[in-house]
């Protein structure tokens, strides 16, 4: 082969392989592009504002009254509060932030439940993006979201029952 | 924090197929330019070679096809082309010893290793149907995952090779467990910190707007940073103690999303680094070969002779490197193994490197993605820490070769020479095929 033609192919080596990058790339591309991404803060900000305007048409007499909306007062519209609504805790109620809250037995959980059928560590309620979420940690006895066992993380909305053992959990507005 | 939303799924199958084409082809290039340059060159049996590509490629791509249809189409053709390249690389530098009259046969070795590899990662796709599985063996994988580092220490079982006793031999093959106890170690980390991460993240006190953990909280972290500093100092090695201690700080950094804690770890890393050395005289003299390398003296003493080898090497093949099989890689030491980064930067220059340290880059990547698509948490974890793993070490070994950081021993995923490395890595690339394939699955066909 003349010289040429062997640095055309050494060339052509470095061509292929970059070819093989982009092309890479190039697939990944509606991976990259492809997502929907939403701040979260800012998401949560711009609903509040809709929310509050029609809340604001539906009943105008109610900035009057001086009673106020849920909307605007609570920080996180979503979910104000966990409540306990069954079992030995009945009555408590935990204010929601936004860090995750977890259940079980052991004294470093947020909510600690005394109960035979709990877990040290039995589930994580977090936030992901503007939902609540529910997770099994791998507990014994299972958690239960309604009448389903939850073993991934599944949405936890407003009005659902978790229980654990004799212990009901429900998220309020 | 954002919500990533997707807006349809695509298996990408049949990109996957044009990407392992060009994989093929890189693969079979690199082998005929090297041939070539050897005077080896021989149509029939390149023709023979291109064949077993193709047929590797393609039970690879039914394979995913019939059991991770919906696995990453990038990962097996980037792993694939860095594979290929390091063949290529590892005959071209046989030849090259041959010339100076060193027989040896690591090409072939290493082709049955590939092909081991490959085996090995299908098995994974094949038996574990569901990564929520290796939760269950948390703690097994932990104590896994530790008799593995301390098997070379075993009398009778350990062999001392140049000074680091990381090897353990079996069948008279050289095997190094710390490759495998790599990945155990990211299993038990995963279902370790998806369990304990909220006690490590919101517990403890506030100094400069930042959250610092509980002292109580800091075992884990102290017991592993103890084990990489024994690693460090009875194996004399350097570069998995400094491996395993970055996976365990990036996956606490995943879990707990604090910063504290990365500060906490590069903070305990630095004072061993320097507590070893000052009192280990093998430490100090690879921050010396490191930091004053050019040096006659120092270069003389032979500490830093193969690093300055390889920097010339690289010097000389510029930014397009000599060509395949045109330069000489053999004047380094090691070549074929720890300096095949130099070796592959002289001879397809600064152009060709970049463009293999993309394909990490895209490796990589991959893995955050599916840590970012998953839903569970162990699941997350473990993709997110099969990505650092990659990561660190081809930042270990190209840092150290490159100078950036003193020079360890690490082996360069799917290019360099080693058979415990190339099976090793091909697990993990098994397992990320695994989690990105139930990641990216449709929630229906899921249900």
């Amino acid at each position: 082969m003349s010289q040429l033609s062997i640095t055309l192919l050494r060339m052509g080596f470095l061509v292929l392989l970059w070819a093989l990058v982009l092309s890479a790339i190039a697939v990944l591309r509606a991976d990259l592009y492809g997502t929907r991404i939403t701040a979260r803060g800012r998401g949560r900000e711009s609903r509040r504002d809709t929310e509050a305007r029609a809340e604001k048409t539906a009943s105008p007499s109610r900035a009057a009254t001086g009673i106020r909306t849920g909307s605007i007062s609570t920080r996180e519209p979503s979910a104000g509060h966990l409540a306990v609504t069954g079992g030995p805790l009945k009555g408590t109620t935990i204010p929601l932030g936004g860090a995750p809250i977890l259940v079980g037995r052991a004294s470093t959980c947020t909510l600690v439940i005394d109960d035979d059928y709990c877990s040290a560590k039995h589930c994580r309620i977090y936030l992901e993006g503007d939902r609540w979420m529910v997770e099994d940690l791998g507990s014994t006895n299972g958690t239960f979201l309604g009448n389903q066992k939850v073993t991934d993380p599944v949405p936890f909305r407003t009005g659902d029952v978790v229980r654990i053992g004799a212990t009901a959990l429900e998220l309020r507005g | 924090m954002a919500t990533v939303a997707d807006v349809k799924v695509r298996t990408g199958r049949r990109s996957e197929l044009g990407l392992l084409g060009l994989a093929v082809a890189v693969a079979v290039l690199a082998r005929g330019l090297v041939d070539y340059h050897a005077d080896f060159l021989e149509l029939d049996e390149l023709a023979l070679y291109a064949a077993a590509w193709c047929g590797v490629a393609l039970v690879i791509h039914l394979a995913i096809r019939r059991w991770a249809p919906f696995a990453d189409p990038v990962l097996v053709p980037a792993v694939l082309a860095l594979n290929g390249i390091g063949l290529a690389m590892i005959r071209r530098i046989d030849f090259a010893y041959a010339n100076r009259g060193r027989d040896t046969d690591f090409g072939q070795v290493q082709e049955v290793w590939t092909i081991l590899g490959i085996v090995l990662a299908l098995l994974v796709i094949l038996l574990l149907r569901d990564y929520r599985l290796l939760r269950r063996f948390t703690y097994t994988a932990g104590v896994l995952g530790l008799i593995g580092l301390l098997l070379p220490l075993v009398p009778g079982l350990g062999t001392e090779i140049n000074g680091a006793k990381i090897w353990i031999s079996v069948f008279g093959r050289s095997l190094q467990p710390a490759e495998f106890a790599k990945i155990a170690f990211v299993v038990f980390f995963a279902g370790f910190l998806v369990t304990n991460r909220d006690t490590l993240a919101l517990a403890g006190p506030k100094v400069l707007g930042m959250r610092f953990p509980r002292p109580r909280d800091m075992g884990p972290l102290a017991l592993v940073w103890v084990a990489a500093m024994l690693v460090q100092i009875y194996e004399r090695d350097l570069g998995t103690s400094l491996l395993l201690f970055g996976i365990f700080v990036a996956m606490l950094y995943v879990a707990t999303e604090r910063l504290s804690w990365v500060l906490v770890g590069l903070g305990m890393f630095g004072f061993g680094a320097v507590l070893a050395g000052t009192l280990f005289s093998h430490v100090q003299v690879r921050y010396t070969a490191w930091l004053h390398a050019l040096d006659r003296e120092v270069y003389s003493s032979g500490t830093s002779e193969q690093l300055v080898r390889g920097l010339f090497g690289m010097a000389n093949g510029g930014l397009f490197g000599t060509g395949l099989g045109e330069g000489r890689p053999d004047l380094v030491p090691y070549a074929e193994s720890d300096f095949i980064v130099a070796s592959l930067g002289e001879e397809l220059g600064l152009t060709g490197l970049m463009a293999i340290l993309t394909l990490y880059v895209i490796i990589v990547q991959r893995a955050m993605r599916t840590a970012i698509g998953t839903r569970h948490g162990f699941g997350k974890l473990l993709a997110a820490g099969l990505g650092f793993a990659i990561a660190l070490q081809v930042f270990i070994v190209v840092g150290g070769v490159t100078r950036v950081i003193p020079l360890t021993g690490l082996t360069t995923p799917f290019l360099a020479y080693g058979g415990s490395s190339m099976l090793a890595n091909w697990m993990i690339i098994g397992l990320l095929l695994r989690l990105s394939d139930q990641a990216r699955r449709p929630e229906e066909v899921a249900a």
